[in-house]
């Protein structure tokens, strides 16, 4: 079976609002494509597309198959997964990919079902064999204890799930231009089986752990929810956020709003300060990819100091504070 | 109503340790565990069966010892349990593992109103066999839900997004995957321990399910394993040791001339 040489991202929007693991699909797209001489595409399914496509064609979309129907407006599982599932069908492309959002985990995994097509959840690495030509997925498991390359040889399309921040996104320029492709697809047969009744945005609190330069996190090593103060107050200095291990999440000394790794969010700062966490891979697999990583633990041979470029080997409870001490006395 | 909750028996992976010689996952003395978000897929049962009165089929699909783990959820106040194992599924996808579980739920006796699922193991951490399951065995799936009332044509659910909410209306039967947040698992108790020890639980393989067998295990499924390795660790690290003041005082001075601070 040949298949289009075409590399799909699926444009996530809602309300005419695109996703930003859009662009970071788009801008790791562009390297695949350059790799395997595929063709980079959006698909678009939305209400009204047309506002959206420049930013679509900025990062990287050479085509865009623009999808509009009133019933696209926000996400329906059903609606969504007959559109992109139609198109593949009708286009066949070798490759696919999703954010691993609430919407992409619901939409993949059905698109996958309905064409036995291959698909791997929360790739960290993709690269394109250009012997086999094939899509190599690579992505932890067993709590990130280890590493898999995943391969799809006979199915196609290849489908892969990514997280958000865990590709960097890159603009090509502010004026792309490329083609728009208008695809009708009939969803009057799909049954309403279900209805969005209400979406409310919550403010979480204040905890921007996605957003943040700097993020200092506490482990099991900081011993009990009060000392969390200690990391509190290095992250006030260096004008970051707190983040957490997923034991002293379950533990109750945090809120789960706060927890890094495979199970919480994914975070990608320019600093990453890992106090008194001995880096079980499941919380590896949420921050490795911070430009720096501070480790700070008592133990040397925790396991944390492997991903670590800086490692300070003591007691949390003296080094912190001391860090916080010296920023602030940097600062004023 | 007939609740049916899909378990999975996962290694508990903090536990799980690599081998950096051979590459290969410590597995030896590491326990076994119901996935923890299977565990409040089904306190989500238990509570709508106190509410509403029912019966709570749990369904594993797994080797022999997965049946433990269908013991213990019997403990916790589910009614009956129902293993899928059979070499042929061994090496399945969450593709072949979804169309293997789908022939399972069609085989059952009673028509099914609600199936539902932890929002993903721990072991794999894909959360793609819930949804598909829901779409091979054509009923609605909500996934990521905190809570499920029953509504009279269906149910009303309350979904975590990734910035907030959403509520929605489905008709039954549906298939949801629920998430931490939602509860926590009940205690079991005695008298249900006891009972589950002796519990009857029947084995489904490939001559119950009648599978096509091109569409399970192994060889029905899309994705293989290509290579396994250990996380990669950074080689050009400096460790620092001795005062705390003075290796602060170091690491600032590093982090300032490389421009992060």
């Amino acid at each position: 079976m040949s298949a289009k040489k075409e590399i799909w991202v699926f444009a996530e929007q809602e309300n005419g609002k695109l996703a930003g693991v859009v662009f970071e699909l788009l801008s790791e797209g562009r390297k695949l494509a350059a790799k395997s001489g595929y063709t980079l595409c959006a698909v678009l399914p939305s209400a009204g597309g047309k506002p959206m496509h420049q930013e679509l064609f900025n990062y990287g979309a050479k085509k865009i198959y623009n999808v509009e129907d009133p019933r696209l407006q926000t996400y329906q599982n059903d609606y969504f997964s007959k559109v992109v599932y139609s198109l593949i069908e009708k286009e066949n492309p070798e490759i696919v990919l999703y954010g691993a959002s609430t919407i992409g985990r619901s939409l993949a995994p059905t698109v996958a079902v309905m064409g036995w097509a291959g698909l791997t959840a929360d790739c960290t690495e993709l690269d394109f064999d250009t012997e086999r030509q094939i899509l190599l997925q690579t992505r932890p498991a067993f709590g990130g204890n280890i590493m898999a390359t995943i391969i799809c040889p006979d199915h196609r399309p290849q489908m892969s799930t990514v997280r958000s921040n865990v590709f960097k996104k890159e603009r090509v320029s502010e004026n792309e231009t490329g083609e728009v492709v208008e695809v009708k697809i009939d969803l009057s047969g799909v049954k309403e089986r279900m209805k969005r009744v209400e979406s409310v945005v919550e403010e979480v609190n204040t905890v921007d752990l996605k957003a943040a330069d700097y993020i200092v996190s506490g482990g099991r090593g900081v011993g009990s929810p009060e000392n969390f103060k200690v990391i509190e107050g290095l992250a006030g200095a260096l004008g970051g956020a707190v983040g957490a291990s997923r034991a002293t999440v379950d533990a109750g000394w945090i809120s789960h709003h706060h927890q890094v790794g495979q199970t919480g969010k994914t975070v990608c700062p320019l600093v990453y300060v890992a106090c008194g966490i001995s880096g079980a891979i499941q919380h590896l697999a949420g921050m490795q990819s911070a430009d720096l990583i501070i480790a700070i633990n008592k133990d040397p041979d925790a396991p944390i100091f492997d991903v670590a470029d800086f490692g300070l080997i003591g007691d949390l409870h003296k080094i912190v504070p001391e860090f916080t001490k010296q920023i602030n006395a940097l600062r004023s | 109503m007939n609740i049916v909750v899909c378990i999975k028996q996962v290694p508990d992976s903090d536990k799980v340790t690599i081998d950096r010689e051979t590459n290969r996952l410590n597995r030896a003395g590491v326990p076994s565990i119901i996935n923890p978000f299977d565990e409040n897929a089904l306190e989500m049962a238990l509570q709508l069966k106190d509410k509403h009165g029912g019966k709570i089929t749990v369904i594993s699909m797994g080797p022999p010892q997965a049946e433990e783990a269908l013991r213990t959820a019997l403990s916790h106040g589910a009614d009956e349990a129902i293993l899928i194992s059979d070499r042929k599924f061994g090496g399945a996808d969450t593709w072949a593992t979804s169309y293997t579980i789908t022939l399972a739920l069609k085989k059952l006796a009673d028509p099914v109103d609600l199936i539902l699922f932890g929002k993903q193991a721990i072991d794999g951490d894909t959360a793609q066999v819930g949804p598909g399951v829901a779409h091979f065995f054509g009923v609605p799936m909500i996934t990521y839900a905190k809570s499920c009332e029953v509504t009279e044509n269906g149910f009303r659910v309350q979904q975590v997004t990734d910035h907030g909410y959403n509520v929605w209306d489905v008709e039954k039967p549906a298939a949801l995957t629920v998430v931490k947040e939602a509860n926590q698992l009940r205690m079991p108790s005695l008298k249900k321990k006891m009972a589950a020890k002796k519990a009857e639980i029947p084995v489904w393989g490939a001559e119950q399910l009648q599978p096509d067998e091109t569409k399970i295990g192994l060889s029905g499924s899309p994705t293989k394993v290509n290579k396994v390795f250990a996380p990669p660790v950074k080689l050009n690290k400096e460790i620092l040791s001795g005062e705390p003041a003075d290796m602060v005082k170091e690491l600032i001075y590093k982090l300032r001339e490389k421009k992060v601070l």
